[in-house]
């Protein structure tokens, strides 16, 4: 053979191809276009459609007294959130549940990625340990909510173990609706983690130990550095999943109310689909700031 | 790492620690499912497998499970062929734009569900409604296949990167049109992945809640809604208690499965940093 020719025939394939494949080989621009048109339609109008028509809801109002959609735009939606104290109360309440629960949720993570990422040697292990943790991403939401609930009910299963030491667990509310979410969006943290120590390379740990490093210093010097943008893209998922829960707090949280639940309430006891749309800016604004803060951190590439 | 021997056994001891924190609450799920207590009791003092008699047997229960299937089934299909759509426009295609729409595909699951259900709740109310169309099963799939796209999306886009155009070309160049080279080349290298992430997606349709209960018509009830309603009823513990362990065994196999199909275990959370 005298060359090579490194691009496909120009001439339209023959023999057997219908006269339409040839025709859409001829042109990739419309291959594209038949494949993105139905897509976007999706998620570009059906979606983002959506969303635009929620923040412009959010302007609308309700008549008190027959509960029709006032579509006259007005500002009273956020006057009512921004003055209503209980509002700030819930939403910083919410807020402070969804620090906790991320600090937690890095505390518990670490360890477990950097053991299954650099201290198991076999892969199968590895591969095995991976699984594990991942298996209950998929155990489904409510049943890992009633377990956290027969976990932390009144005579449930925390007492029943503190019981020997004569203690008692803390029951339904804040701390359980904290341990409880911690204990859902786990996975989330873990894996993003566990990608991003798999990509750091062993050499440089062994370097920081021949420069006569300790393991903790190595650690913090190397590792931890290393892994920042990974904790970050768990962070989004730990914090934005806990900014939209509303279902957690109910089974495990006793009276407790997170904001998510101020939406919910609204959307279907109180019939005040704008007041609800107006309070959603609440945690959109929240995610869109962080998600800001972190683009440059690379975070996002790890998401 | 040149880890001493009490650091290696630190971490391994943490890390059995996190996976008793992850398991023990579902092995309690498990034991409890057969407790004969009419009432929350830990520990079991007798034992019985009516509670498993009487949730299969439970119309509720039947009824919601139909829902939550056909649900799956519509939500999944819509996203196998909306998300190899975007994968292979976004895998095989440079254009403008493109990294929007890997960032727009995403959005619907990095978004709270809350805010994708009142948003799909609002647009409804909005548009469908005036139309005729009313809240039903119908507005669930809508909502399920929004969020599902993504997990099919990442699954394939992996997978196109991963085994490259060399084949496709080649397969070309000896004369196959596109759409025997997909046919005979594209699809079956796809086909795993496919199926790993058609998996998911119904596992994540079968497992909402919050969308579901934003989109669902009076009278439509999924598993998961079923649960939720019944978790503030009085006497229903035990049933529910059934109910619970029997998805957790459910989803093992098909979960399983998936992860072991797609391109890593943990290719449902990344999006876009492999190469």
């Amino acid at each position: 053979m005298s060359a090579v020719t490194t691009e496909p025939m120009t001439s339209p394939p023959s023999g057997g191809s219908s006269s339409g494949s040839a025709f859409l080989y001829r042109h990739p621009r419309l291959r594209l276009t038949g494949l993105l048109t139905a897509p976007m339609l999706w998620l570009g109008v059906l979606y983002l459609g959506s969303l635009a028509i929620m923040l412009i809801a959010a302007f609308w109002s309700t008549d008190e007294f027959t509960g029709q959609l006032i579509k006259t735009p007005t500002l009273k939606n956020f006057h009512t959130l921004l003055t209503g104290q209980v509002y700030w109360v819930v939403a910083l309440r919410t807020l402070g549940i969804a620090v906790a629960v991320t600090l937690i949720d890095m505390v518990l993570a670490v360890p477990i990625a950097f053991t299954a990422a650099k201290v198991v040697k076999s892969r199968g292990l590895r591969y095995a340990l991976v699984i594990a943790v991942t298996m209950p991403l998929w155990a489904g939401y409510l049943v890992k909510g009633y377990a956290m609930e027969t976990m932390f009910i009144n005579n449930g299963v925390i007492d029943w173990m503190l019981a020997p030491l004569g203690l008692k667990g803390p029951g339904l509310g804040i701390p359980a609706t904290v341990f409880s979410l911690a204990y859902l969006w786990l996975p989330y943290m873990i894996l993003p983690i566990y990608a991003g120590l798999e990509r750091l390379p062993d050499s440089l740990m062994e370097a920081s130990a021949d420069l006569g490093a300790s393991a903790g210093k190595t650690f913090r010097g190397v590792v931890l550095p290393m892994i920042v943008p990974s904790l970050i893209a768990g962070s989004i998922f730990t914090f934005s999943l806990t900014l939209g829960d509303y279902i957690m707090v109910k089974i495990v949280g006793g009276t407790t109310q997170m904001f998510a639940n101020i939406i919910y309430d609204n959307v279907g006891v109180a019939n005040n689909l704008p007041l609800a749309a107006a309070a959603a800016v609440f945690p959109i604004t929240v995610i869109v700031i962080y998600l800001l803060a972190v683009r440059r951190s690379g975070a996002l590439e790890n998401l | 790492m040149n880890l001493s021997k009490s650091a290696r056994w630190g971490l391994t001891a943490i890390t059995g620690i996190v996976l008793i924190f992850i398991y023990f609450p579902l092995l309690v799920i498990l034991i409890n499912s057969f407790n004969a207590s009419k009432v929350f009791s830990w520990p079991p003092t007798a034992w019985t497998t009516d509670w498993w008699t009487k949730a299969a047997t439970n119309d509720g229960v039947r009824a919601a499970l139909l829902t939550s299937i056909k649900a799956g089934v519509g939500a999944t299909l819509i996203a196998i062929v909306l998300g190899s759509m975007v994968a292979f426009a976004v895998a095989r295609y440079d254009f403008f734009g493109r990294d929007s729409i890997s960032f727009l595909v995403i959005l619907p699951i990095a978004l709270p569900g809350i805010i994708t259900g009142i948003a799909l709740n609002a647009s409804f109310n909005t548009v469908l409604v005036p139309l005729g169309i009313s809240f039903g099963l119908f507005t669930v799939i809508l909502g399920h296949a929004t969020f599902c796209i993504v997990v099919v999306f990442n699954n394939v886009v992996a997978r196109l990167r991963r085994t490259g155009t060399s084949l496709e070309e080649a397969a070309m160049d000896l004369g196959a049109g596109p759409f025997q080279t997909f046919r005979d080349v594209t699809f079956p290298a796809v086909r795993s992945a496919l199926v790993a992430g058609a998996l998911l997606a119904f596992a994540l349709s079968f497992d909402e809640i919050v969308v579901t209960s934003f989109t669902a018509g009076p009278g439509v009830e999924t598993l998961p809604q079923w649960i939720f309603n019944n978790l503030f009823r009085p006497n229903q513990g035990p049933i529910i208690n059934a109910v619970a362990a029997a998805l957790l065994l459910a989803f093992i196999a098909p979960v399983y499965l998936a992860m072991r199909m797609s391109d890593g275990p943990g290719r449902v959370v990344q999006v876009g940093a492999e190469p």
